[in-house]
């Protein structure tokens, strides 16, 4: 099993992955290969021609700036990993990545290539949209900023226009007082999320001032459970709280497949969101 | 269109023009004839394929060859020193960690870096490190079983 053929160029710079994108049609930006390669092998994808910016190291690594984290859009799922950075002030996104596949893939995926791919069973994008992430994509002529609750459009398809190539993830450092968790329900083969729950809630004087639910795997894009969230606010996030926000979880259009039929998705939907929203709670503290 | 790569693979370099979808795995099997790496699911799954490159373990089915130029490679062949087992390979041996041994390449590499990373694996962090790489054969006891033995004996060398 291989791909079809393909012209194969490796960018040298950003500027140089953008203009080598705009003088190519048909032409597809190779980073980890953990989404694209798979995809041709199976043919699902044919592009002509790959841009490889694996070499980029300008689009690598995760810096602190104040309130915010930014991770380069070529940081691999180990990376992300083993953040300190990440560990301390957005411990759900290492978490999370930690739980992605096998070691092997997490040596070279990347959190940029993952997005952009936007398989809806796959573990960041419902992280990224709890953590109200900023997706940042570049063209030649402008730096675009997108919000991650804007960046996934459907099945498969994002915001990232045909002209831009995204460098980084900004995410905001959790602060005091607020808890996260990541659980998961795994493909017992593929080991793709059938379930993801991303919960956040942060506990002042006892009781929810800000809270988050989003989940992977349900639905064709991040499913955000803001009915949920909004009703767990003022409360004091007690299990019997949970349970009587959780009443307010409606999902419309629920994935099927052989697999898991929607209403089975949405029956775990049920069970791992107020798991993750419990976990979250506990780690507030 | 064939790109020249370069790439050092157990020690040795090798200059050779490559299709560019030519896959890593397929590359080593048939271009440099180190048929040691496994072509099992093709689909980034089993593990089979795993070599180290760069000092990772990596799927190399899911990798492209003109990726790898300028890579550091090692495979199976590459771990036993002047005709003596590794460590990981002895205790495979000793703990009888293989039956149909199709899995036993790419579980080794897989194996080695665990330890190399992890010298103190407990047997969960063996199980859950090992998540990248199938064996339908042995249910798994006894690979479990070599990778503590090799990491007891200090086996990532």
């Amino acid at each position: 099993m291989f791909p079809s053929a393909f012209d194969y160029h490796r960018a040298s710079s950003i500027d140089d992955a953008l203009d080598l994108l705009a003088s190519h049609s048909e032409a597809k930006f190779l980073a980890g290969g953990h989404s694209l390669i798979p995809m041709m092998k199976l043919r699902l994808a044919e592009p002509g021609v790959l841009i490889d910016i694996g070499r980029l190291d300008e689009l690598k690594g995760i810096s602190e700036d104040n309130g915010s984290i930014r991770v380069g859009s070529l940081t691999t799922h180990a990376a992300l990993a083993a953040s300190e950075a990440l560990r301390r002030d957005c411990p759900i996104l290492a978490e999370a990545a930690a739980l992605i596949a096998d070691p092997q893939v997490r040596n070279k995926g990347t959190i940029g290539g993952n997005i952009a791919h936007a398989d809806p069973a796959s573990d960041l994008p419902a992280v990224l949209v709890a953590l109200g992430a900023t997706i940042h994509l570049k063209s030649k002529s402008a730096d675009r900023p997108v919000a991650a609750a804007d960046f996934f459009v459907d099945l498969l398809a994002t915001s990232l226009a045909d002209n831009e190539i995204m460098t980084a993830i900004e995410i905001p450092k959790l602060g005091a007082g607020t808890g996260s968790a990541y659980l998961k329900v795994e493909h017992p083969a593929s080991g793709y999320a059938v379930c993801g729950a991303a919960a956040l809630i942060t506990i002042a004087n006892g009781s929810v001032s800000a809270a988050k639910l989003a989940f992977n795997g349900v639905t064709a894009i991040p499913f955000a459970a803001d009915g949920v969230s909004e009703a767990l606010l003022g409360s004091d996030a007690g299990d019997e709280a949970v349970d009587r926000a959780m009443a307010a979880l409606a999902v419309a259009d629920p994935m099927s497949d052989s697999y898991a039929s929607g209403e089975y998705r949405t029956a775990l939907a049920r069970a791992y969101g107020k798991r993750a929203i419990r976990a979250a709670r506990d780690r507030a503290a | 269109m064939g790109i020249t790569i370069s790439v050092e693979v157990n020690g040795t370099t090798y200059e050779r023009e490559v299709e560019p979808r030519t896959l890593l795995v397929h590359f080593l099997r048939e271009e440099l004839r180190l048929t040691g790496t496994n072509v099992g699911c093709e689909t980034s799954l089993c593990g089979a394929c795993t070599v180290h490159l760069d000092g990772l373990a990596v799927k190399s089915c899911t990798q492209l060859a003109v990726q790898a130029d300028g890579a550091k490679i090692t495979t199976i062949e590459g771990l036993a020193d002047n005709g003596s087992l590794h460590p990981m390979q002895q205790a495979f041996w000793d703990e009888h960690g293989l039956q149909c041994g199709y899995c036993t390449p790419g579980m080794i590499m897989a194996a080695t870096k665990l330890v190399e990373d992890n010298p103190d694996a407990s047997e969960d962090d063996i199980r859950h490190g090992l998540k990248g790489n199938l064996c339908r054969c042995t249910g798994y006891q006894n690979i479990v079983k070599a990778v503590a033995s090799a990491a007891k004996a200090g086996g990532a060398r």
